[in-house]
Protein backbone atom coordinates (compact mmCIF):
# COMPACT_ATOMS: atom_id res chain seq x y z
CA UNK A 1 0.00 0.00 0.00
CA UNK A 2 1.98 2.93 -1.07
CA UNK A 3 1.37 6.49 -2.82
CA UNK A 4 3.12 7.40 -5.68
CA UNK A 5 2.10 10.87 -5.22
CA UNK A 6 3.70 11.41 -1.73
CA UNK A 7 7.30 11.99 -0.49
CA UNK A 8 8.67 10.80 2.49
CA UNK A 9 8.71 13.49 5.49
CA UNK A 10 12.08 15.08 6.30
CA UNK A 11 13.89 15.50 9.68
CA UNK A 12 15.54 18.81 8.91
CA UNK A 13 13.62 21.19 10.67
CA UNK A 14 11.65 20.60 14.05
CA UNK A 15 8.28 18.96 12.27
CA UNK A 16 5.26 19.39 14.71
CA UNK A 17 3.25 16.82 12.65
CA UNK A 18 4.91 14.71 10.51
CA UNK A 19 3.03 11.49 7.87
CA UNK A 20 5.57 9.31 6.48
CA UNK A 21 3.75 7.14 4.06
CA UNK A 22 0.24 6.49 5.89
CA UNK A 23 -2.52 4.41 4.84
CA UNK A 24 -5.89 3.84 5.89
CA UNK A 25 -8.07 1.50 5.27
CA UNK A 26 -11.51 1.16 6.40
CA UNK A 27 -13.07 -2.04 7.63
CA UNK A 28 -14.68 -3.38 3.93
CA UNK A 29 -11.28 -2.38 2.22
CA UNK A 30 -11.62 1.28 1.23
CA UNK A 31 -8.51 2.70 1.27
CA UNK A 32 -9.01 6.14 2.50
CA UNK A 33 -5.47 7.43 2.57
CA UNK A 34 -2.67 5.85 0.17
CA UNK A 35 0.49 6.07 1.46
CA UNK A 36 0.68 9.62 2.70
CA UNK A 37 3.85 11.67 3.99
CA UNK A 38 3.75 15.44 4.81
CA UNK A 39 5.10 17.67 7.35
CA UNK A 40 3.57 21.13 9.12
CA UNK A 41 5.83 23.01 11.30
CA UNK A 42 5.06 24.63 14.33
CA UNK A 43 3.13 28.11 13.43
CA UNK A 44 2.63 27.20 9.87
CA UNK A 45 -0.73 27.67 9.02
CA UNK A 46 -1.58 25.04 6.97
CA UNK A 47 -4.92 23.71 4.65
CA UNK A 48 -5.97 20.41 3.66
CA UNK A 49 -8.00 20.76 0.54
CA UNK A 50 -9.95 18.06 -1.80
CA UNK A 51 -13.23 17.40 -2.47
CA UNK A 52 -15.72 15.48 -0.17
CA UNK A 53 -14.20 12.24 -0.11
CA UNK A 54 -10.97 12.98 -1.12
CA UNK A 55 -9.78 11.31 2.53
CA UNK A 56 -9.55 15.18 4.78
CA UNK A 57 -11.43 14.27 7.55
CA UNK A 58 -10.11 10.56 7.59
CA UNK A 59 -6.39 12.16 7.71
CA UNK A 60 -7.09 14.56 10.83
CA UNK A 61 -8.61 11.56 12.52
CA UNK A 62 -5.33 9.99 12.37
CA UNK A 63 -3.53 13.14 14.24
CA UNK A 64 -5.70 12.98 17.69
CA UNK A 65 -6.07 9.00 17.34
CA UNK A 66 -9.61 9.09 16.48
CA UNK A 67 -8.39 6.64 14.13
CA UNK A 68 -5.35 4.39 14.19
CA UNK A 69 -2.88 4.58 10.59
CA UNK A 70 -3.18 0.74 8.55
CA UNK A 71 0.16 1.58 7.74
CA UNK A 72 2.82 4.44 8.04
CA UNK A 73 3.99 6.68 10.87
CA UNK A 74 2.26 9.67 12.42
CA UNK A 75 4.75 12.25 14.52
CA UNK A 76 3.01 14.29 16.52
CA UNK A 77 5.38 16.67 18.68
CA UNK A 78 7.83 13.39 18.41
CA UNK A 79 5.26 11.23 19.54
CA UNK A 80 4.19 7.96 17.12
CA UNK A 81 0.76 8.61 17.49
CA UNK A 82 0.02 5.18 15.64
CA UNK A 83 1.61 3.11 18.79
CA UNK A 84 0.18 5.13 21.64
CA UNK A 85 -1.45 3.04 24.13
CA UNK A 86 -5.07 3.87 24.89
CA UNK A 87 -4.40 5.23 28.08
CA UNK A 88 -2.13 7.87 26.68
CA UNK A 89 -4.65 9.10 24.19
CA UNK A 90 -6.11 12.13 26.71
CA UNK A 91 -2.69 13.48 27.27
CA UNK A 92 -1.81 13.72 23.31
CA UNK A 93 -5.47 15.10 22.60
CA UNK A 94 -5.32 17.70 25.78
CA UNK A 95 -2.09 19.52 23.32
CA UNK A 96 -4.63 18.86 20.21
CA UNK A 97 -7.59 22.19 19.85
CA UNK A 98 -10.12 20.01 18.00
CA UNK A 99 -12.58 22.05 16.37
CA UNK A 100 -15.39 20.04 14.15
CA UNK A 101 -17.61 20.89 11.33
CA UNK A 102 -20.36 19.90 13.61
CA UNK A 103 -18.85 21.26 16.68
CA UNK A 104 -19.71 18.82 19.16
CA UNK A 105 -21.33 21.31 21.99
CA UNK A 106 -23.26 20.09 25.34
CA UNK A 107 -26.58 21.30 24.32
CA UNK A 108 -26.95 20.87 27.99
CA UNK A 109 -24.92 23.22 29.58
CA UNK A 110 -24.25 26.70 28.79
CA UNK A 111 -21.64 28.45 27.07
CA UNK A 112 -19.37 28.80 30.12
CA UNK A 113 -19.75 25.25 30.86
CA UNK A 114 -18.73 23.78 27.74
CA UNK A 115 -15.84 25.94 27.79
CA UNK A 116 -14.78 25.12 31.01
CA UNK A 117 -15.19 21.27 30.06
CA UNK A 118 -11.60 20.49 28.97
CA UNK A 119 -10.65 22.32 32.21
CA UNK A 120 -12.16 20.41 34.30
CA UNK A 121 -9.73 17.23 33.83
CA UNK A 122 -6.87 19.76 33.91
CA UNK A 123 -4.23 20.91 36.42
CA UNK A 124 -5.84 24.57 37.24
CA UNK A 125 -7.58 25.81 40.26
CA UNK A 126 -11.12 26.73 40.10
CA UNK A 127 -10.51 30.98 40.04
CA UNK A 128 -7.84 30.47 37.46
CA UNK A 129 -9.63 27.82 35.25
CA UNK A 130 -12.44 30.43 35.45
CA UNK A 131 -10.00 32.76 33.98
CA UNK A 132 -8.77 30.86 31.25
CA UNK A 133 -12.22 30.14 30.04
CA UNK A 134 -13.35 34.26 30.50
CA UNK A 135 -10.37 34.93 27.93
CA UNK A 136 -10.86 31.75 25.79
CA UNK A 137 -14.62 33.65 25.66
CA UNK A 138 -13.43 37.26 25.04
CA UNK A 139 -10.95 35.98 22.47
CA UNK A 140 -13.44 34.65 20.09
CA UNK A 141 -16.30 37.18 21.24
CA UNK A 142 -18.68 35.32 22.97
CA UNK A 143 -18.18 36.85 26.80
CA UNK A 144 -21.10 38.59 26.90
CA UNK A 145 -22.94 35.52 25.98
CA UNK A 146 -21.33 32.72 28.60
CA UNK A 147 -24.49 32.61 30.42
CA UNK A 148 -26.38 31.63 27.18
CA UNK A 149 -27.52 27.80 25.96
CA UNK A 150 -25.72 27.28 22.70
CA UNK A 151 -29.04 26.42 21.10
CA UNK A 152 -29.36 30.38 21.75
CA UNK A 153 -26.62 31.22 19.26
CA UNK A 154 -25.88 31.10 15.60
CA UNK A 155 -24.27 28.77 13.40
CA UNK A 156 -21.39 31.35 13.55
CA UNK A 157 -20.92 31.76 17.24
CA UNK A 158 -21.78 27.88 17.64
CA UNK A 159 -18.36 27.23 15.62
CA UNK A 160 -16.60 30.35 18.07
CA UNK A 161 -17.71 28.37 21.22
CA UNK A 162 -16.23 25.45 19.79
CA UNK A 163 -12.59 27.34 18.99
CA UNK A 164 -12.63 29.04 22.24
CA UNK A 165 -13.32 25.19 24.33
CA UNK A 166 -10.46 24.01 21.65
CA UNK A 167 -7.93 26.42 22.31
CA UNK A 168 -8.91 26.99 26.48
CA UNK A 169 -6.37 24.19 27.29
CA UNK A 170 -3.68 26.60 25.45
CA UNK A 171 -2.90 23.68 22.63
CA UNK A 172 0.02 23.84 20.34
CA UNK A 173 -1.89 22.78 17.30
CA UNK A 174 -5.22 23.71 16.26
CA UNK A 175 -6.75 21.47 13.80
CA UNK A 176 -10.47 21.94 12.69
CA UNK A 177 -12.43 19.94 10.17
CA UNK A 178 -14.54 21.90 7.57
CA UNK A 179 -15.03 24.59 10.47
CA UNK A 180 -16.79 26.67 8.01
CA UNK A 181 -18.94 24.32 6.26
CA UNK A 182 -22.39 25.50 7.48
CA UNK A 183 -21.94 29.00 7.66
CA UNK A 184 -22.04 32.23 5.30
CA UNK A 185 -19.15 33.98 4.02
CA UNK A 186 -19.10 36.33 6.31
CA UNK A 187 -19.08 34.04 9.23
CA UNK A 188 -16.74 31.87 7.13
CA UNK A 189 -14.42 34.58 7.37
CA UNK A 190 -14.64 35.48 10.85
CA UNK A 191 -13.85 31.83 11.59
CA UNK A 192 -10.66 31.50 9.70
CA UNK A 193 -10.30 35.78 11.06
CA UNK A 194 -9.87 33.33 14.78
CA UNK A 195 -7.83 30.49 13.22
CA UNK A 196 -5.69 33.39 11.82
CA UNK A 197 -5.05 35.41 14.89
CA UNK A 198 -4.43 32.35 17.02
CA UNK A 199 -1.71 31.25 14.13
CA UNK A 200 -0.07 34.64 15.08
CA UNK A 201 0.91 33.76 18.84
CA UNK A 202 2.33 30.93 17.72
CA UNK A 203 -0.01 28.25 17.35
CA UNK A 204 -0.11 25.68 14.60
CA UNK A 205 -3.16 25.61 12.47
CA UNK A 206 -4.10 22.86 10.19
CA UNK A 207 -7.86 23.42 8.70
CA UNK A 208 -9.31 21.05 6.28
CA UNK A 209 -12.02 22.78 3.70
CA UNK A 210 -13.29 22.61 0.02
CA UNK A 211 -13.83 26.75 -0.35
CA UNK A 212 -10.99 27.65 -2.17
CA UNK A 213 -12.04 31.12 -1.61
CA UNK A 214 -10.70 30.60 1.86
CA UNK A 215 -7.64 28.68 1.67
CA UNK A 216 -6.02 31.79 -0.92
CA UNK A 217 -6.59 34.40 1.72
CA UNK A 218 -5.11 32.49 4.63
CA UNK A 219 -2.99 29.57 3.91
CA UNK A 220 0.65 29.70 4.16
CA UNK A 221 0.67 25.46 3.28
CA UNK A 222 -1.59 23.66 0.90
CA UNK A 223 -1.80 20.44 0.81
CA UNK A 224 -4.36 18.52 -1.25
CA UNK A 225 -5.79 15.49 -1.42
CA UNK A 226 -7.75 13.74 -4.25
CA UNK A 227 -8.95 9.83 -3.78
CA UNK A 228 -6.73 9.15 -0.88
CA UNK A 229 -3.18 10.42 -1.80
CA UNK A 230 -1.58 14.04 -1.88
CA UNK A 231 -1.24 15.77 -5.13
CA UNK A 232 0.09 18.85 -4.26
CA UNK B 1 -3.43 15.76 45.08
CA UNK B 2 -5.53 18.72 44.89
CA UNK B 3 -6.48 18.31 41.67
CA UNK B 4 -7.38 14.56 42.65
CA UNK B 5 -9.58 15.94 45.42
CA UNK B 6 -10.87 18.59 43.38
CA UNK B 7 -11.92 15.81 40.50
CA UNK B 8 -13.25 14.00 43.05
CA UNK B 9 -15.64 16.88 44.60
CA UNK B 10 -16.57 17.29 41.11
CA UNK B 11 -17.35 13.29 40.37
CA UNK B 12 -19.65 13.39 43.51
CA UNK B 13 -21.25 16.73 42.88
CA UNK B 14 -22.18 15.35 39.56
CA UNK B 15 -23.43 12.28 40.92
CA UNK B 16 -25.52 14.45 42.82
CA UNK B 17 -26.83 16.33 40.05
CA UNK B 18 -27.88 13.49 38.25
CA UNK B 19 -29.96 12.30 41.19
CA UNK B 20 -31.42 15.22 41.51
CA UNK B 21 -32.09 15.48 37.89
CA UNK B 22 -33.98 12.14 37.79
CA UNK B 23 -35.82 12.44 41.49
CA UNK B 24 -38.61 9.84 40.66
CA UNK B 25 -36.45 7.12 38.58
CA UNK B 26 -33.87 7.55 41.39
CA UNK B 27 -36.20 7.70 44.21
CA UNK B 28 -37.94 4.68 43.00
CA UNK B 29 -34.53 2.44 42.36
CA UNK B 30 -33.72 3.30 45.81
CA UNK B 31 -37.19 2.10 46.88
CA UNK B 32 -36.47 -1.17 45.37
CA UNK B 33 -33.53 -1.36 46.59
CA UNK B 34 -34.20 -0.20 50.40
CA UNK B 35 -37.42 -2.81 50.11
CA UNK B 36 -34.84 -5.66 48.87
CA UNK B 37 -32.66 -5.37 51.37
CA UNK B 38 -34.98 -4.77 54.07
CA UNK B 39 -35.78 -8.67 53.89
CA UNK B 40 -32.53 -10.01 54.97
CA UNK B 41 -32.13 -7.01 57.45
CA UNK B 42 -35.68 -8.08 58.86
CA UNK B 43 -34.69 -11.10 58.95
CA UNK B 44 -31.22 -10.81 60.54
CA UNK B 45 -32.97 -8.60 63.05
CA UNK B 46 -35.72 -10.92 64.41
CA UNK B 47 -32.57 -13.48 64.75
CA UNK B 48 -30.79 -11.38 66.85
CA UNK B 49 -33.94 -10.61 69.08
CA UNK B 50 -34.84 -14.52 69.43
CA UNK B 51 -30.75 -14.98 69.70
CA UNK B 52 -31.24 -12.98 73.17
CA UNK B 53 -33.84 -15.74 74.29
CA UNK B 54 -32.16 -18.58 73.59
CA UNK B 55 -28.96 -17.17 74.99
CA UNK B 56 -30.67 -17.12 78.08
CA UNK B 57 -31.45 -20.64 78.21
CA UNK B 58 -28.88 -23.63 78.49
CA UNK B 59 -27.92 -25.72 75.29
CA UNK B 60 -25.71 -27.61 77.20
CA UNK B 61 -27.34 -31.10 77.82
CA UNK B 62 -28.66 -31.70 81.02
CA UNK B 63 -30.87 -34.16 83.15
CA UNK B 64 -33.38 -33.34 86.04
CA UNK B 65 -33.41 -36.32 87.78
CA UNK B 66 -36.48 -36.63 90.55
CA UNK B 67 -36.74 -38.39 93.54
CA UNK B 68 -39.59 -40.44 95.20
CA UNK B 69 -41.89 -38.02 97.04
CA UNK B 70 -41.77 -40.07 99.87
CA UNK B 71 -37.95 -40.16 99.47
CA UNK B 72 -35.69 -39.44 102.69
CA UNK B 73 -32.65 -37.23 102.72
CA UNK B 74 -30.70 -39.56 103.16
CA UNK B 75 -32.16 -41.76 100.17
CA UNK B 76 -30.86 -38.67 98.48
CA UNK B 77 -27.76 -37.84 99.93
CA UNK B 78 -26.57 -41.74 98.67
CA UNK B 79 -27.84 -41.31 95.48
CA UNK B 80 -26.07 -37.62 94.92
CA UNK B 81 -22.93 -39.91 96.28
CA UNK B 82 -23.40 -42.82 93.13
CA UNK B 83 -23.76 -39.78 90.82
CA UNK B 84 -20.26 -37.78 91.88
CA UNK B 85 -19.08 -41.40 91.36
CA UNK B 86 -20.32 -41.54 88.19
CA UNK B 87 -17.72 -41.20 84.79
CA UNK B 88 -19.95 -40.34 82.94
CA UNK B 89 -21.76 -37.40 85.37
CA UNK B 90 -19.48 -33.99 84.91
CA UNK B 91 -21.95 -32.09 88.06
CA UNK B 92 -24.67 -33.13 90.02
CA UNK B 93 -26.15 -30.19 91.80
CA UNK B 94 -29.03 -31.06 94.17
CA UNK B 95 -32.52 -29.02 94.25
CA UNK B 96 -34.55 -29.54 97.47
CA UNK B 97 -38.18 -29.53 97.13
CA UNK B 98 -38.19 -26.44 99.34
CA UNK B 99 -35.57 -24.36 96.79
CA UNK B 100 -37.61 -25.88 93.76
CA UNK B 101 -41.27 -24.16 95.45
CA UNK B 102 -39.11 -21.36 96.14
CA UNK B 103 -38.38 -20.97 92.43
CA UNK B 104 -41.21 -22.18 91.31
CA UNK B 105 -43.06 -19.11 93.54
CA UNK B 106 -40.77 -16.40 91.65
CA UNK B 107 -41.75 -17.79 88.27
CA UNK B 108 -43.93 -15.17 86.98
CA UNK B 109 -48.01 -15.91 87.16
CA UNK B 110 -47.51 -19.13 89.22
CA UNK B 111 -46.92 -17.26 92.86
CA UNK B 112 -51.02 -17.20 93.59
CA UNK B 113 -51.25 -20.93 92.61
CA UNK B 114 -48.67 -22.26 95.04
CA UNK B 115 -50.06 -20.36 97.71
CA UNK B 116 -53.00 -22.03 97.41
CA UNK B 117 -51.41 -25.33 97.54
CA UNK B 118 -52.08 -27.09 100.60
CA UNK B 119 -48.70 -28.77 100.62
CA UNK B 120 -45.30 -29.32 98.83
CA UNK B 121 -45.58 -31.66 95.69
CA UNK B 122 -42.57 -30.94 94.72
CA UNK B 123 -39.89 -34.24 95.07
CA UNK B 124 -36.22 -33.70 95.84
CA UNK B 125 -34.16 -33.63 92.69
CA UNK B 126 -30.64 -33.72 91.13
CA UNK B 127 -29.90 -31.48 88.18
CA UNK B 128 -27.27 -33.68 86.37
CA UNK B 129 -25.28 -31.81 83.71
CA UNK B 130 -23.19 -34.81 81.76
CA UNK B 131 -19.18 -34.84 81.22
CA UNK B 132 -18.44 -33.16 78.05
CA UNK B 133 -16.90 -36.52 76.00
CA UNK B 134 -16.08 -36.37 72.63
CA UNK B 135 -18.32 -37.67 70.36
CA UNK B 136 -21.30 -37.74 72.95
CA UNK B 137 -24.44 -37.52 71.11
CA UNK B 138 -28.00 -38.27 72.21
CA UNK B 139 -27.68 -42.09 72.28
CA UNK B 140 -25.71 -42.19 75.22
CA UNK B 141 -27.41 -39.16 76.79
CA UNK B 142 -30.95 -41.42 76.60
CA UNK B 143 -28.28 -44.18 77.75
CA UNK B 144 -27.51 -42.02 80.82
CA UNK B 145 -31.10 -41.42 81.56
CA UNK B 146 -32.03 -44.66 81.28
CA UNK B 147 -29.17 -46.23 84.19
CA UNK B 148 -30.63 -43.17 86.28
CA UNK B 149 -34.27 -44.11 85.90
CA UNK B 150 -33.10 -47.41 87.72
CA UNK B 151 -31.44 -46.08 90.69
CA UNK B 152 -32.76 -46.43 94.06
CA UNK B 153 -35.06 -43.73 94.90
CA UNK B 154 -35.50 -42.22 91.29
CA UNK B 155 -39.06 -41.64 90.36
CA UNK B 156 -38.58 -39.94 86.49
CA UNK B 157 -35.71 -38.52 84.95
CA UNK B 158 -36.24 -35.71 82.58
CA UNK B 159 -33.61 -34.83 79.67
CA UNK B 160 -33.97 -31.13 79.87
CA UNK B 161 -32.42 -28.37 76.57
CA UNK B 162 -33.69 -30.67 73.92
CA UNK B 163 -35.70 -27.80 73.07
CA UNK B 164 -33.17 -25.42 73.49
CA UNK B 165 -31.00 -27.14 70.99
CA UNK B 166 -33.71 -27.81 68.79
CA UNK B 167 -34.68 -23.99 68.48
CA UNK B 168 -30.89 -23.40 68.38
CA UNK B 169 -30.65 -25.86 65.34
CA UNK B 170 -33.36 -23.68 63.56
CA UNK B 171 -31.92 -20.48 64.40
CA UNK B 172 -28.83 -21.52 62.87
CA UNK B 173 -31.09 -22.86 59.80
CA UNK B 174 -33.29 -19.44 59.42
CA UNK B 175 -29.63 -17.58 60.03
CA UNK B 176 -28.05 -19.90 57.00
CA UNK B 177 -31.76 -19.12 54.93
CA UNK B 178 -30.92 -15.21 55.97
CA UNK B 179 -27.81 -15.31 54.70
CA UNK B 180 -28.79 -16.80 51.22
CA UNK B 181 -31.42 -14.29 51.04
CA UNK B 182 -29.08 -11.47 51.38
CA UNK B 183 -26.62 -13.03 48.68
CA UNK B 184 -29.80 -13.47 46.47
CA UNK B 185 -30.71 -10.03 46.63
CA UNK B 186 -27.25 -8.32 46.72
CA UNK B 187 -27.33 -10.10 43.15
CA UNK B 188 -30.24 -8.18 42.24
CA UNK B 189 -29.07 -4.57 44.18
CA UNK B 190 -25.82 -5.28 42.10
CA UNK B 191 -28.48 -5.97 38.54
CA UNK B 192 -30.63 -2.41 39.62
CA UNK B 193 -26.91 -0.47 39.94
CA UNK B 194 -25.81 -2.18 36.89
CA UNK B 195 -29.05 -1.46 34.54
CA UNK B 196 -29.70 2.31 35.96
CA UNK B 197 -25.62 3.26 35.37
CA UNK B 198 -26.18 1.63 31.89
CA UNK B 199 -28.97 4.31 30.69
CA UNK B 200 -27.25 6.82 32.26
CA UNK B 201 -24.04 6.22 30.36
CA UNK B 202 -26.48 5.50 27.05
CA UNK B 203 -28.16 8.99 27.77
CA UNK B 204 -24.54 10.89 28.40
CA UNK B 205 -22.98 8.92 25.29
CA UNK B 206 -22.30 12.32 23.42
CA UNK B 207 -21.08 14.04 26.55
CA UNK B 208 -19.10 10.64 27.02
CA UNK B 209 -17.41 11.06 23.34
CA UNK B 210 -16.63 14.41 23.58
CA UNK B 211 -14.78 14.62 26.96
CA UNK B 212 -12.91 11.76 25.24
CA UNK B 213 -11.91 13.74 22.31
CA UNK B 214 -11.28 16.48 24.29
CA UNK B 215 -8.58 14.87 26.71
CA UNK B 216 -10.51 13.54 29.54
CA UNK B 217 -9.10 10.29 31.12
CA UNK B 218 -11.07 6.71 31.38
CA UNK B 219 -10.84 7.37 35.07
CA UNK B 220 -12.46 11.01 34.83
CA UNK B 221 -15.26 9.87 32.69
CA UNK B 222 -15.99 6.90 35.28
CA UNK B 223 -15.72 8.50 38.37
CA UNK B 224 -19.31 10.23 38.40
CA UNK B 225 -20.70 7.17 37.59
CA UNK B 226 -19.54 5.27 40.26
CA UNK B 227 -20.38 7.60 42.71
CA UNK B 228 -23.84 7.41 41.50
CA UNK B 229 -23.68 3.55 41.73
CA UNK B 230 -23.00 4.51 45.44
CA UNK B 231 -25.21 7.15 45.98
CA UNK B 232 -28.15 4.58 44.51
CA UNK B 233 -26.87 1.93 46.87
CA UNK B 234 -26.45 4.45 50.02
CA UNK B 235 -29.93 5.83 49.56
CA UNK B 236 -31.18 2.35 49.15
CA UNK B 237 -29.39 1.39 52.39
CA UNK B 238 -30.40 3.89 54.21
CA UNK B 239 -33.77 2.91 53.47
CA UNK B 240 -33.82 0.16 53.89
CA UNK B 241 -33.45 0.66 57.43
CA UNK B 242 -35.95 2.92 57.96
CA UNK B 243 -38.42 -0.17 56.15
CA UNK B 244 -37.49 -2.15 59.03
CA UNK B 245 -37.55 0.20 61.66
CA UNK B 246 -40.98 1.14 60.89
CA UNK B 247 -41.67 -2.48 59.86
CA UNK B 248 -40.40 -3.50 63.50
CA UNK B 249 -42.19 -1.14 65.76
CA UNK B 250 -45.49 -1.76 64.00
CA UNK B 251 -44.54 -5.92 65.10
CA UNK B 252 -43.94 -4.84 68.24
CA UNK B 253 -47.20 -4.13 69.26
CA UNK B 254 -48.55 -7.38 68.89
CA UNK B 255 -44.82 -8.86 69.82
CA UNK B 256 -45.59 -7.01 72.97
CA UNK B 257 -48.94 -8.24 73.79
CA UNK B 258 -47.88 -12.05 73.15
CA UNK B 259 -44.81 -11.95 75.52
CA UNK B 260 -47.03 -10.27 77.88
CA UNK B 261 -48.74 -13.18 78.10
CA UNK B 262 -46.12 -15.21 78.60
CA UNK B 263 -45.12 -12.97 81.70
CA UNK B 264 -42.31 -11.56 79.42
CA UNK B 265 -40.86 -8.03 77.73
CA UNK B 266 -39.73 -9.90 75.09
CA UNK B 267 -39.42 -7.27 72.17
CA UNK B 268 -37.94 -7.02 68.13
CA UNK B 269 -35.16 -5.48 68.34
CA UNK B 270 -33.57 -2.80 65.74
CA UNK B 271 -30.20 -3.66 64.44
CA UNK B 272 -27.15 -2.28 66.75
CA UNK B 273 -25.59 0.59 65.35
CA UNK B 274 -22.22 -1.41 63.84
CA UNK B 275 -24.92 -3.69 61.92
CA UNK B 276 -26.85 -0.36 60.64
CA UNK B 277 -23.76 0.77 59.29
CA UNK B 278 -22.60 -2.24 57.81
CA UNK B 279 -25.98 -2.63 55.99
CA UNK B 280 -25.59 1.06 54.40
CA UNK B 281 -21.91 0.15 53.78
CA UNK B 282 -22.75 -2.62 52.41
CA UNK B 283 -25.62 -1.79 50.10
CA UNK B 284 -23.32 1.54 49.04
CA UNK B 285 -20.26 -0.89 48.10
CA UNK B 286 -22.82 -3.17 46.12
CA UNK B 287 -23.93 0.00 43.95
CA UNK B 288 -20.69 0.56 43.65
CA UNK B 289 -19.76 -2.92 42.13
CA UNK B 290 -23.12 -2.92 39.99
CA UNK B 291 -21.33 0.54 38.75
CA UNK B 292 -18.30 -0.84 38.20
CA UNK B 293 -19.49 -3.65 36.24
CA UNK B 294 -22.11 -1.49 33.85
CA UNK B 295 -19.03 0.99 33.28
CA UNK B 296 -16.72 -1.76 32.64
CA UNK B 297 -18.73 -3.40 30.21
CA UNK B 298 -20.61 -0.29 28.21
CA UNK B 299 -18.12 2.61 28.64
CA UNK B 300 -15.24 1.26 26.31
CA UNK B 301 -18.04 0.94 23.62
CA UNK B 302 -18.13 4.76 23.13
CA UNK B 303 -15.37 6.29 21.29
CA UNK B 304 -15.15 9.32 19.31
CA UNK B 305 -16.44 9.20 15.77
Amino acid sequence: MTCSHSSPATSQRPWLISFSGVVKCYPGGQEALKGVSFSIGPGEFAFIAGHSGAGKSTLLKLIPAIERPSAGAILVNGQNVGSLKRHALPYLRRNLGLVFQDQKLLYDRSVYDNVMLPLAFGELGAREAAGRARAALEKVGLLAREKANPTQLSGGEQQRLAIARAVVNRPSVLIADEPTANLDADSAASILEIFAAFNQVGVTVLVATHDEALIGRFATLVLRLAKGSLVE
Amino acid sequence: MRTWLRQHRQAIAAAFGKLAAQKSAALLNALVIGIALSLPAGGYAVLFSLRQVTLGATLEPQLSVFLRAEAKRAEADALGARLKGDARVGEARFVSREQALKELQATEGLAEVVAALNRNPLPDAFVVRPKAAPGADGASLDALARDLRALPGVAHVQVDSAWARRLGALAGTARLAVALLAALLAFGLVAITFNTIRLQILTQRAEIEISKLIGATDAFIRRPFFYLGALQGLTGGLLALAILGGSLAALNVGVAELAASYGSGFRLTFLAPGDALAVVLFSAGLGWFGAYLSVSRYLLEIEPK
